[in-house]
């Protein structure tokens, strides 16, 4: 079940990615529609992260390409916005709340000018949103797993996008913070935002979001919730992986083959 | 003390010189060694500057003369071309970098060394002073050397000013950089080729052995004293900038004495300090915080005994001996003489001839203890199905940390419970 949209907001084409060598995507075909809370569902190593970084150009892609907003990533920079693991970084650096926040704004000040002001009012609003404002001038390393996670979410909104692209935001967090970021992220679909979110609670991912992206080495479904959160596909979703594809990505690795022959043409 | 007059009236132009030199040159070290490490290449720096010798020695040999700038662009050269080969042996190859590291910087040393050892015995006068390069001499900093390397340092200060803020989110989160646009790439480039410029202009005052110590010791000691990276930057260059000064005094007093080995010295005990007196994070710090603590749990557990005394026979007035509240609770006299100590000077407990006993104040703090014993261990029987018999010890330790937002989020859960599961009653809030 692989709905396309019209006028999508994100389209994958044809994605193969690898991993140190091992392709953890093969050829995904997908589109997101406008103004969704989109969940990217599948088991441990199926690629979700990977999806999600391959989008936001982290990755080496080996075939294919991705459009946002119908455009290459590069011309529409600010408005996709990317919020990574929590674990991806040191929490121990020298920031503040605050700080992390107003990370969000340097990419519309550009090289060397320094952020003022009214950066500064952006990012406390971010906080607010996140309800970390009491915690702005706090170091980073002292706050729980859930405050850190409410941070990242604060530099996403400062940042003022359109689609956003979060990955694992419920990870580790209390259910206190989940509620308030499905809150949030509902609020924000409300005045016309799109969000993709990984995530691996199949019980809350019914009333979370409204698109569905099941994902295990390849695309299993894309389609509203209803139609792709069924029985049929999250079989197919979880029921082991496919044997002859890990074999396959095994082999090449080994062997040190190339993944594609020619590489994807610079779009 | 004379000395030390002359030195610091800076009438000597020569020593103004060192001194601006040395300061300089350490600073902009520590500027760029604060990067170095946040974004944890700590051991690339140690690499590099062991890379630089050959540079220098090679530079010397093509050209015969000690010319700065010519020696400066040669160890830039073989500098940089350590951390190509580092790359290139982790991206192609299955050595992991900490061993690649160690390869690059003792074969880029070795080879150095050889070189060096071939140049002494060549035979050219001008050789001469070139092996200062491998402790360094801050007294050698002097005519167009401290121009040229000055220049260079002044440069490594600017970029990191201008660039400050792409460095910083480059150092925290580089994937989020890339995502918003930032050159990453570039950026990376640049922060890698200051880290090679202030090696290469650092060595002139410590040498390439010592030099990773003038990139890491002033961030690493700096860090203990904040948590805002402009501050620990501006912490890190001055306490360089300190040692630097410091051993160019050294080596104005005694010309014997290696500068380089003396501003490392100094830096090394400056770290030391810091490890161990910094507020919060230092050792002693952290001791006093955990000693408090201790405190605070013994005086809180006599008070409960002393509640629990009352408990037994309804009153909560009556005088206890010291041996009565050991009976119930063993624990080193000392100790609870001190406690008992503090806490009649808190006013929450009084002494009389027949013994201590708890005051109104001081049974309202009891009571609140034993509340939030009580009231945990019901939680881990009727949340965790924790045995009764088990939850005890638990809460013990527990009843110290609760704080009276989570005592109201436990009331609430356990819907306002008058007793806890070995039916003792809880005592309510006054």
């Amino acid at each position: 079940m692989i709905q396309h949209v019209t006028d999508p907001v994100l389209e994958v084409h044809d994605l193969t990615v690898s991993y140190q060598r091992k392709p953890v995507l093969w050829d995904v075909d997908l589109t997101v529609p406008k103004q969704a809370l989109v969940g990217v569902i599948g088991p441990n190593g199926a690629g979700k992260s990977t999806l999600i970084k391959a989008i936001m150009g982290l990755l080496p892609l080996n075939s294919g390409y991705v459009e946002l907003f119908g455009k290459p990533l590069d011309e529409v920079r600010e408005k996709v916005s990317y919020v990574p693991q929590r674990e991806s970084v040191d929490w121990d650096f020298p920031a503040s709340a605050l700080d992390v926040a107003m990370m969000g704004t340097y990419g519309s000040l550009g090289l060397f000018r320094r952020p003022g002001a009214k950066q500064r009012q952006l990012a406390m609003e971010a906080l607010e949103k996140v309800g970390m404002q009491d915690f702005a001038h706090r170091q980073i390393s002292q706050l729980s797993g859930g405050q850190q996670q409410r941070v990242f979410l604060s530099r996403a909104l400062a940042q003022d996008a359109d689609l956003y692209l979060m990955d694992e935001p419920f990870a580790g967090v209390d259910i206190a913070t989940e509620t308030a970021i499905i809150e949030l992220l509902r609020q924000m679909r409300e005045t016309g935002k799109t969000v993709v979110v990984v995530h691996h609670d199949l019980q809350s991912a019914q009333d979370y979001f409204d698109w569905i992206i099941l994902l295990n080495m390849r695309l299993v479904a894309s389609g509203p919730t209803d139609e792709t959160l069924t029985p049929a596909l999250l079989e197919k979703t979880y029921g082991g992986r496919l044997t002859e594809l890990s074999r396959v990505s095994e082999l090449l690795h080994k062997k040190n083959f190339p993944i594609r022959e020619t590489k994807p043409p610079r779009k | 003390m004379s000395t030390l007059w002359d030195f610091l009236s800076m009438s000597d132009a020569n020593v103004r010189y060192v001194t601006i030199g040395s300061v300089l040159l350490a600073a902009s070290s520590a500027v760029v060694g604060c990067f170095t490490v946040l974004r944890k290449r700590a051991l690339v720096g140690d690499a590099v500057a062991h890379a630089v010798l050959p540079g220098v020695c090679l530079a010397f040999m093509l050209t015969g003369e000690k010319n700065p700038l010519i020696l400066l662009l040669g160890s830039f050269l073989t500098g940089w071309l350590s951390l190509v080969v580092i790359d290139v042996i982790t991206a192609k190859s299955r050595i992991k970098e900490d061993t690649a590291i160690g390869l690059v910087l003792s074969v880029f040393f070795g080879i150095g060394i050889l070189l060096l050892t071939s140049i002494q015995h060549s035979g050219n006068e001008n050789q001469s002073g070139l092996d200062k390069f491998l402790f360094g001499s801050a007294a050698a900093l002097v005519g167009q050397d401290l121009i040229t390397f000055g220049a260079v340092a002044v440069l490594l200060l600017l970029s990191v000013l201008l660039l400050y803020k792409e460095f910083k989110l480059l150092s925290f989160d580089l994937a989020y950089a890339r995502t918003i646009g930032l050159p990453v790439r570039g950026l990376e480039l640049l922060l890698t080729t200051l880290t090679v410029l202030a090696v290469v202009v650092g060595i002139q005052s410590v040498g390439v052995v010592l030099m990773s110590a003038m990139l890491i010791t002033p961030a690493a000691a700096a860090r203990f004293w904040t948590d805002r990276l402009g501050i620990m930057i501006v912490l890190a260059a001055v306490m360089s900038a300190f040692c630097g000064v410091a051993g160019a005094f050294v080596s104005f007093t005694a010309p014997a004495m290696p500068t380089g080995p003396w501003i490392v010295m100094l830096l090394s005990l400056l770290a030391i300090f810091s490890f161990i007196l910094a507020p919060k994070k230092g050792l002693l710090a952290r001791y006093l915080l955990q000693r408090r603590l201790r405190r605070q749990m013994t005086r809180e557990n006599i008070l409960k005994t002393l509640f629990h005394l009352g408990e037994e026979k309804g009153a909560y007035e009556g005088s206890y001996s010291r041996a009565q509240i050991l009976e119930r609770r063993q624990q080193p006299l000392l100790r609870m003489k001190n406690a008992l100590h503090t806490l009649r000077r808190q006013g929450l407990v009084k002494e009389s001839p027949s013994g201590w006993a708890l005051t109104p104040t001081g049974k309202k703090e009891a009571q609140r203890i034993v509340r939030l014993h009580r009231l945990w261990e019901l939680y881990l029987t009727q949340y965790l199905q924790v045995a009764s018999d088990h939850v005890h010890e638990d809460a013990e330790s527990i009843e110290h940390v609760l704080t009276p937002e989570l005592e109201k989020r436990l009331e609430e859960l356990l819907d306002f419970p008058t007793a806890d599961p070995h039916h003792s009653s809880i005592p309510q809030q006054p």
